[in-house]
This record gives C-alpha cells, sequence and structure tokens, in this order.
C-alpha cells in the first residue's frame, strides 16, 4: 500500500476555466514568439528535428540556438507523459502514486541549502528579579556536512506527516568533491530514511554511479524500474527561457534511464518574470511545458512532475521573497495549470524569508502552506526546516513543520455528514437535552480514542511562557534517538564494493571532516 | 461474589458507565450492566455500603484520577467516572444514615440571577457528586431570595456559587450580603467561581472559597471540609 498523501476534495482555484485557457494560448505563443534561447546543442538538435524551428544565434565557444516550438509539439508531448507517476521508497509502503488528475497532496522536503543552523538554549536571568530564569533559543549557523544530512534524514523518515525527502543541506566537507558528492549525498538519504529520495545532481559523471546504487538497494534493473526508489530535479530552464547547457543535458541523461524527473523553472517575479500574474504564469508555464517536451522526445513516456517554484522579487534588495503574499498565488496558479495537463504537479510552500525560526517565520510559512496544499499539487515541496528563502535549514524548525502539516492534514478530512451520522447527532442532541446537566461531554470519549478530535498544538507550553522551540528540540531529539532501519550489511558492502567514492565513515560512525 | 460484584462496580467507575446503555471505553460494554445497575444490586444483596463507597466507588475515582495524572484520561473520562459516582452516591443517599454511615456533606450550587451561562456550573456539580458530595443544583438566573430559601431548607455546608459575566459576578456579594442580614452566613461555606472572577475578588466579597476549574473547585471545597475538621 503506498502512503495515502492527503485528498484535497474540493481544490482551490484562483483561475477561472477562461484564465487557465488564456495563460495555455499565452504560453503557446510565447513557445514561438519569443521562444526559447538554447545553451544546449543537442537539445537544439532534438527540436529541429522534431519539427520546431531552431536557428543559430550565435557561434564561437558558447554558441546558442533560438528555439522555436509549435504547439502540435508541446500537445503532442503532454499526451505522451504519463498522468500517473509512481515514486518508489526502499520501504514499499511508503512509495506515491501521483495522479495529475487527481489533488492527492503528499509532502515533502526541500531544498538544498549551504547552512546548518545548531540551536541552543542558553539560561537568561531577569535583571530586575534573578529568581526568574527563561532559556531562550539561539541559533548558531555553520556549513553543512554529511553527518548533518543523515541526521536530516533520520529525524524526516520519523516525521509522522512527510511523505518524501528532498536532500535538506549541501554537503561541504573537506573530503566532499565534485566527483563524489551525487553518490555521498544520495547515499546518506537513502541510508537515513526508508521514504522516497529525490535530489539535484552535482555532477552529470555521477549519474551512473547513483542509478547503480538505487539498482542495487533495489534489487536490480526491473525492481528499479517497478519502485523507482529515486528521482531527480532538473532546472533545465533559466529565466527568462533558457536551456542551460549543463542542467538541460543531465536533465536528457535522466530521461533516457526512464527515472522520474521534475521539470523545474523557478521565475523571480520582477526580475527574471513579468510581475504581473499574467506575465508570470504565462511565462512559468511555457518555460515547464518546453521542458516537458523536450523530455518526451528523448525518451516518450518518461515519467515528469510539472515543477514549479515561481516566487516574487523583494522590494528592498530584489532577493526572493518567498514569503511575499503574491508568491502563493503563483504557485496556487501553477497547480491548476499542471492539472489542466493531468501531469502531476511539484509545488512550493513553506519557504519563509527571515534567517532563524520565531514568529514571521511560522507567520509566512503556514500562511503559505495552508493556501498551496488547499489548491492541491501533488508532490509538494513545502520545505521543512527551510530558512531564510533557500539558504538555511533547521532540523528543529522542520519538527515544528510537521505539527503544521499535522493541522492541515487533519483540516482537510473529508466533513463527516451523512445519514447515520445525522441520525446519531438527533439521539445524542435528543437525550442530552432531556437531562438536567445538558452537556454532551459523555459523547466526545469515543471520538477522542478513535481520533476523531484534533490533537493539541505538540508544543503547549505551561502556564504563560512560550516554550515551543524547547519543546520542539527536545522532539526532534527524541527522534534522533529512534531507530532507522538502515539498508542491510550486505547490501552496504555491495554499494561500497561497486560505487566508487563513498565515504567509509558514513557506516563506520560519522565524524565531520572540516 | 461480594467481591466480584464490587470489583464490577470499580471497574464500570473507570469505565464511566452511568448505565448499561452507556458505551465506556472498552468495545462491547454495551448492555452489561452499569454502575446504578450494579450498586442497586449490591444493596439487593445486602453486601456493606462502605464497601461498595470505599472499594467499588472511591478506589475506582482514585485510578481515574491516577490515570488523569498520567494523561491517559482526559476531563471527559473524569466526567463520566464523576458522574458514575455521583448517580450511585443518589441511590445509596437514602441507606447511609440507617448504616451508620456520614455523608460527605451538601451543597447547593447555583448560576446568579442575571446569567444563564451554566457549563461550569454543572461540571463542578458533577465533579463534586463524583467526589462523594450530595449536590442540590438550583439550576441558572438564581435569585438571592430563592437561594437564601434553600439554605434555610436544606441547611447544607457548603454553597457553591457561578457567574461567566462580568455584570453578573456581583450579584454574589448580594447573596453573601442577603446570608449576612439573615444571620445565617456562618452556617455555610461560600465557594464562588467562574470565568471572570479571581481569588482577590472572592476575598474581596467575602467568599470562603474560589475554584479556578471544577477540579479546583473540589479541591477548595475538600479544604474547607479539611480546615472544618482541624475546627
Amino acid at each position: 500500500m503506498p502512503r495515502e498523501g492527503i485528498l484535497v476534495h474540493n481544490p482551490y482555484e484562483r483561475m477561472t476555466k477562461e484564465q487557465v485557457r488564456q495563460i495555455h494560448h499565452a504560453s503557446m505563443q510565447i513557445l514561438t514568439d519569443p521562444g526559447l534561447i538554447s545553451f544546449n546543442r543537442r537539445a537544439a538538435e532534438i527540436f529541429a528535428s522534431n519539427g520546431a524551428e531552431v536557428t543559430p544565434v550565435s557561434s564561437g565557444d558558447h554558441p546558442t540556438w533560438l528555439v522555436k516550438i509549435p504547439e502540435k509539439l508541446v500537445l503532442h508531448a503532454l499526451d505522451s507523459a504519463p498522468r500517473i507517476v509512481k515514486l518508489g521508497a526502499r520501504n514499499p509502503d511508503n512509495a506515491l502514486i501521483m495522479n495529475g488528475e487527481e489533488p492527492r497532496v503528499y509532502f515533502v522536503t526541500g531544498s538544498e541549502t549551504n547552512i546548518w543552523l545548531d540551536v541552543e538554549f542558553p539560561t537568561y536571568v531577569k535583571k530586575s528579579d534573578p529568581k526568574i530564569e527563561i532559556q531562550v533559543p539561539e541559533f548558531h549557523p555553520r556549513r553543512g556536512t554529511v553527518a548533518d544530512l543523515c541526521q536530516s534524514a533520520h529525524v524526516c523518515e520519523h516525521l509522522e506527516t512527510l511523505d518524501g525527502y528532498i536532500r535538506t543541506v549541501n554537503i561541504q566537507d573537506k573530503d566532499i568533491t565534485e566527483d563524489n558528492k551525487d553518490v555521498n549525498k544520495f547515499f546518506a538519504s537513502l541510508n537515513n530514511t526508508t521514504k522516497h529520495v529525490m535530489s539535484g545532481l552535482t555532477s552529470l559523471s555521477q549519474l551512473d554511479n547513483v542509478v547503480n546504487m538505487a539498482r542495487i538497494i533495489a534489487g536490480g534493473e526491473e525492481e528499479l524500474k517497478q519502485n523507482p526508489i529515486i528521482s531527480f530535479i532538473t532546472c533545465l530552464v533559466k529565466s527568462p527561457l533558457q536551456f542551460v547547457e549543463d542542467t538541460t543535458d543531465t536533465f536528457m541523461e535522466v530521461c533516457k534511464r526512464g527515472l522520474p524527473v521534475v521539470v523545474s523553472s523557478s521565475p523571480q517575479a520582477g526580475t527574471t518574470a513579468p510581475m504581473k500574474e499574467a506575465g508570470i504564469m504565462a511565462q512559468i508555464n511555457a518555460e515547464v511545458l518546453a521542458g516537458i517536451t523536450l523530455g518526451q522526445l528523448v525518451n516518450k513516456g518518461t515519467p515528469v512532475l510539472y515543477g514549479s517554484v515561481p516566487v516574487r522579487a523583494r522590494m528592498d534588495n530584489l532577493d526572493d521573497s518567498y514569503g511575499a503574499v503574491e508568491t502563493s498565488q503563483y504557485n496556487v496558479d501553477c497547480s491548476q495549470m499542471a492539472r489542466y495537463y493531468k501531469i502531476p504537479n511539484y509545488s512550493t510552500s513553506g519557504v519563509c524569508d527571515p534567517r532563524t525560526p520565531g514568529t514571521q517565520s511560522s507567520v509566512e510559512r503556514l500562511f503559505s502552506d495552508i493556501l498551496v496544499t488547499l489548491s492541491g499539487p501533488q508532490y509538494l515541496h513545502c520545505a521543512y526546516g527551510l530558512l531564510e528563502c533557500n539558504s538555511v535549514f533547521c532540523l528543529t524548525q522542520a519538527v515544528l513543520d510537521d505539527a503544521h502539516f499535522q493541522m492541515i492534514k487533519f483540516f482537510l478530512r473529508p466533513a463527516r455528514i451523512d445519514e447515520t451520522e445525522i441520525a446519531e447527532s438527533l439521539k445524542q442532541i435528543r437525550e442530552v437535552v432531556a437531562t438536567p446537566q445538558k452537556l454532551y461531554i459523555s459523547y466526545i470519549r469515543r471520538a477522542m480514542r478513535s481520533r476523531q478530535i484534533s490533537p493539541p498544538y505538540p508544543f503547549e507550553g505551561d502556564g504563560e511562557g512560550d516554550n515551543v522551540f524547547a519543546l520542539a528540540h527536545k522532539r526532534m531529539q527524541e527522534l534522533l534517538a529512534k531507530p532507522v532501519d538502515h539498508i542491510d550489511r550486505a547490501t552496504t558492502a555491495r554499494i561500497f564494493e561497486e560505487i566508487l567514492g563513498l565515504l567509509r565513515r558514513q557506516v563506520d560512525g560519522l565524524k565531520t571532516e572540516g | 461474589m461480594t467481591e466480584a460484584i464490587i470489583d464490577l462496580i470499580k471497574e464500570n467507575v473507570i469505565q464511566g458507565r452511568v448505565t448499561r446503555d452507556d458505551e465506556g471505553l472498552e468495545e462491547g460494554m454495551v448492555g452489561e450492566p452499569g454502575v446504578t445497575e450494579l450498586v442497586g444490586e449490591a444493596i439487593e444483596q445486602g453486601i456493606g455500603l462502605s464497601d461498595i463507597i470505599k472499594t467499588g466507588l472511591t478506589e475506582g475515582m482514585e485510578t481515574v484520577g491516577q490515570k488523569f495524572e498520567a494523561e491517559e484520561y482526559y476531563i471527559p473520562d473524569m466526567l463520566a467516572s464523576a458522574e458514575a459516582v455521583g448517580a450511585a452516591m443518589e441511590i445509596l443517599e437514602p441507606h447511609l444514615a440507617e448504616n451508620g454511615i456520614e455523608a460527605k456533606g451538601k451543597i447547593i450550587m447555583a448560576t446568579v440571577k442575571g446569567d444563564l451561562h451554566d457549563i461550569g456550573k454543572n461540571i463542578v456539580s458533577i465533579l463534586l457528586r463524583g467526589a462523594g458530595y450530595s449536590v442540590k443544583d438550583l439550576g441558572n438566573d438564581v435569585n438571592p431570595r430563592t437561594i437564601m430559601d434553600a439554605v434555610k431548607e436544606e441547611r447544607p455546608q457548603y454553597l457553591g456559587l457561578s457567574a461567566l459575566l462580568t455584570s453578573t459576578m456581583m450579584q454574589m456579594k448580594d447573596v453573601i450580603q442577603a446570608l449576612t442580614d439573615s444571620g445565617i452566613r456562618d452556617q455555610v461555606r461560600v465557594i464562588v467561581g467562574g470565568a471572570p472572577v479571581s481569588e482577590e475578588f472572592a476575598r474581596s466579597i467575602g467568599a470562603d472559597g474560589y475554584g479556578a476549574d471544577g477540579f479546583d473547585a473540589v479541591r477548595a471545597v475538600e479544604s474547607l471540609a479539611s480546615d472544618k475538621a482541624k475546627g
């Protein structure tokens, strides 16, 4: 049985059907005028040989081509892209089945950050009354390591609402190089969680090593095909409208191997895309569709996700502002567009602007988590633990986010109103009204124990003090102390024998280098 | 046989089952006798009331209290058990005197004049009954005259007054003043409670005790009972 996720029965949609059609037609126009610039020769050739109008723009060391993609090529690709995409898992019960037409949401971590945030709780004494002491969280940023990635995957394995794992932290140990980063990040993730693992690729030269590793863990070539325990995310189109040379190569190679892949575009409204909703929507939709079309031309039937990471620019410094309200609007719109094309949607929520957990972080992330979930994207990369846009990861924040999603999932339970419920309720009402106390309390008990009543916020403190961070941190440590089902010894030995570049300390006990 | 019935009474207190129609916490209990049926049967069989109260009801309630402390039980569970004990005590009450058992105490409860909010007062009543007190509930929007008459007639040891509104809480002061004017203030201990009420307010109007919530109200009554016993 795959994971259930949460089915959004009446997904929230901002656009009318007519507006969706208008965005589609605008995107089709963009794909032919102005078209896309390709920095990737092979992509340009593939488009040219399939009927796109391809014109060399510049030559020399960095040749480019203008690619104009006709609508029929896009529609043909949308026909061949699978409606249903399976993301497998080391534990088959953790597999995710995503149907482009069904707004069933799976919650996933991500993205990859450079900074890991440690949390400490020093004690402060009140000056005017030294008897009063409080513990205040202090956050210490540092570069992420392999050990951190393992810890993060370990805790995420135990987070109830988390359905899949995208690596949360960039491993920057001294002994990690471009040539061994991919195998080590995939192994660290796969060895510490039995959920689905998705990641970007640092070096295309490592793709086959990573795929071979997954093949060994899955039990063989066919087993990996049936249960794709890994998938990839690629940003092949840089906004506005440019096929990037190296990531487009990576994308095409992943497609050739038939593994699931996210076609992700991340335009910033105001700088790399129009600020207006119509403009950014038409552009991001064109960018994603261009990627999906290329993937289907490379390997018809490649399982792809419509990857949308739109964001609005901050007006003070033009950085990304994931906390901006418009960012949620764009993501909700993208979810609707993906459903229009019947392709599972990779969407974004929960990313916030501040660099440490706190009130602003909680407000921004919960705001977008609720709204974007309601729009029904299938694969919601919802930034468990992510701070300062995509720069900082805090494991305690990830535990706090899990509590948010428990509330959201509870809210999205279908309404229990039918003939039986009505009859039972009328009986209760009549019985209670006839008693002197007129209280329904005795009927709560069974509902409470059958989990029909939402649990209290798990990090509620005693009295007036706010102990949310301290309690979440304690919970994080408890989760870290729980065992994880690692890859078995024999398989691990085979992986280390066949896959070059893996750090021995990943299985001999982790000690950070550098 | 005696032990079996007492054990069943205790178990049904823990399950919070007043009658055979109640569900309890475990499956398949509907139709099995609840606390009221079992207590009736125990009386018929001539089982000592003291055993029923101490081993059946009180020990059952103690177990419920422990489960509550351990966060295994929640307030609805406590109330269900307290309701079961209260129902049992109602059946036992006429038999107490003839068996030489002194009742724990009588309490009159009322939500004061002008106030229709009685959830808190009802919960306190259930918990007090569960703690073994005899409770006479006068209802809500009760004028001071009715309260005075009840105190004179019932001669309770305690009077519980409740108000939810800031506009009605001063009625409590009026009731206490009326008790004083009638010369019966020293016959009854007055405990007040309700959302706008505080310990400070209770003191300011001359009340004897204050309950911040249902459990605190029971503690307040127990504390006054203990003071009285110490003389």
